[in-house]
């Protein structure tokens, strides 16, 4: 299982991270870990602290609200915001790719491509109708 | 881990993979995200129709059932889900089998510390009159 770190590799490696050109379909699987690291981490962080102020009565949220509304809060809110798009889209991909569809290279593509529209337009959307902005 | 020489087809695949095991796991992370989907929707519509986002809306929202009980749910699947996906995470890059235990077992420990620090605060919302 795990390696012998005393024995020397000298075992063939597969074609790793270097040598591979960049394309949609790379970028957004390592998304797909990078936004869900994030989600796992600051943005269940922020749903307890989010709970535990609503239980913890009108004080208590107005300290959440003041830290919410803050500009690097804000900064924070709208990243998870796009994270969580970015891996329900991606996610979504994913169990197409599952059930064996969407290997073809262009729909693979495009469907990679359309992931990544899709998370920054609904994320515009919900902080465009949450800050009250008209464009 | 590995049984190779096991006789049964079984046998052969049984205990391979970085993680030791894989099937269930694999599935787990998949239905809990087809689960996160629905109450993903719910939880973006609710706070899109509620009236305002005071703490008394909020907690008035959350004290009745059709709030209490999706938001309950909402944060077990969401902690199962992350809880999967980060020991992937953890089980592709850490290679040392003992910080590889280590950190599942912080992880563990930190998913079910918050599922439950998350569940209290919905329990108080709905059954301690915060509203």
């Amino acid at each position: 299982m795990a390696t012998d770190p005393s024995t020397p590799r000298s075992r063939p490696l597969s074609p790793h991270l270097t040598i591979w050109r960049w394309g949609p379909h790379m970028l957004v699987s390592i998304l797909h870990r990078m936004t869900g690291a994030a989600l796992s981490t600051a943005g269940l962080a922020l749903l307890v602290w989010w709970l535990m102020a609503i239980a913890g009565g009108a004080n208590a949220y107005a300290s959440f609200t003041r830290a919410a509304t803050h500009p690097i809060g804000l900064i924070v809110l709208v990243g998870l915001t796009w994270a969580f798009f970015q891996h329900l889209l991606s996610g979504i991909r994913h169990l197409v790719m599952d059930s064996g569809a969407g290997f073809e290279l262009q729909t693979n593509k495009r469907f990679a491509v359309l992931t990544l529209a899709g998370s920054l337009v609904l994320t515009l959307l919900i902080w465009v109708s949450a800050l009250g902005v008209r464009p | 881990m590995s049984r190779g020489d096991s006789a049964s087809a079984l046998g052969k695949v049984e205990g391979l993979g970085s993680a030791g095991h894989g099937g269930g796991h694999w599935l787990s992370e998949r239905v809990t995200s087809a689960a996160l989907l629905l109450l993903g929707a719910w939880l973006i519509a609710s706070l899109f129709f509620l009236p305002s986002l005071d703490q008394r809306t909020l907690a008035e929202w959350l004290a009745a059932p059709s709030g209490a009980v999706p938001m309950a749910l909402l944060v077990v699947t969401a902690f199962i889900h992350a809880l999967d996906g980060m020991k992937v995470v953890v089980d592709d890059y850490v290679h040392d089998e003992g910080n590889r235990f280590a950190l599942n077992t912080l992880l563990l420990f930190s998913a079910i510390g918050g599922a439950a620090l998350a569940l209290f605060a919905i329990g108080r919302i709905a059954f301690g009159g915060a509203a």
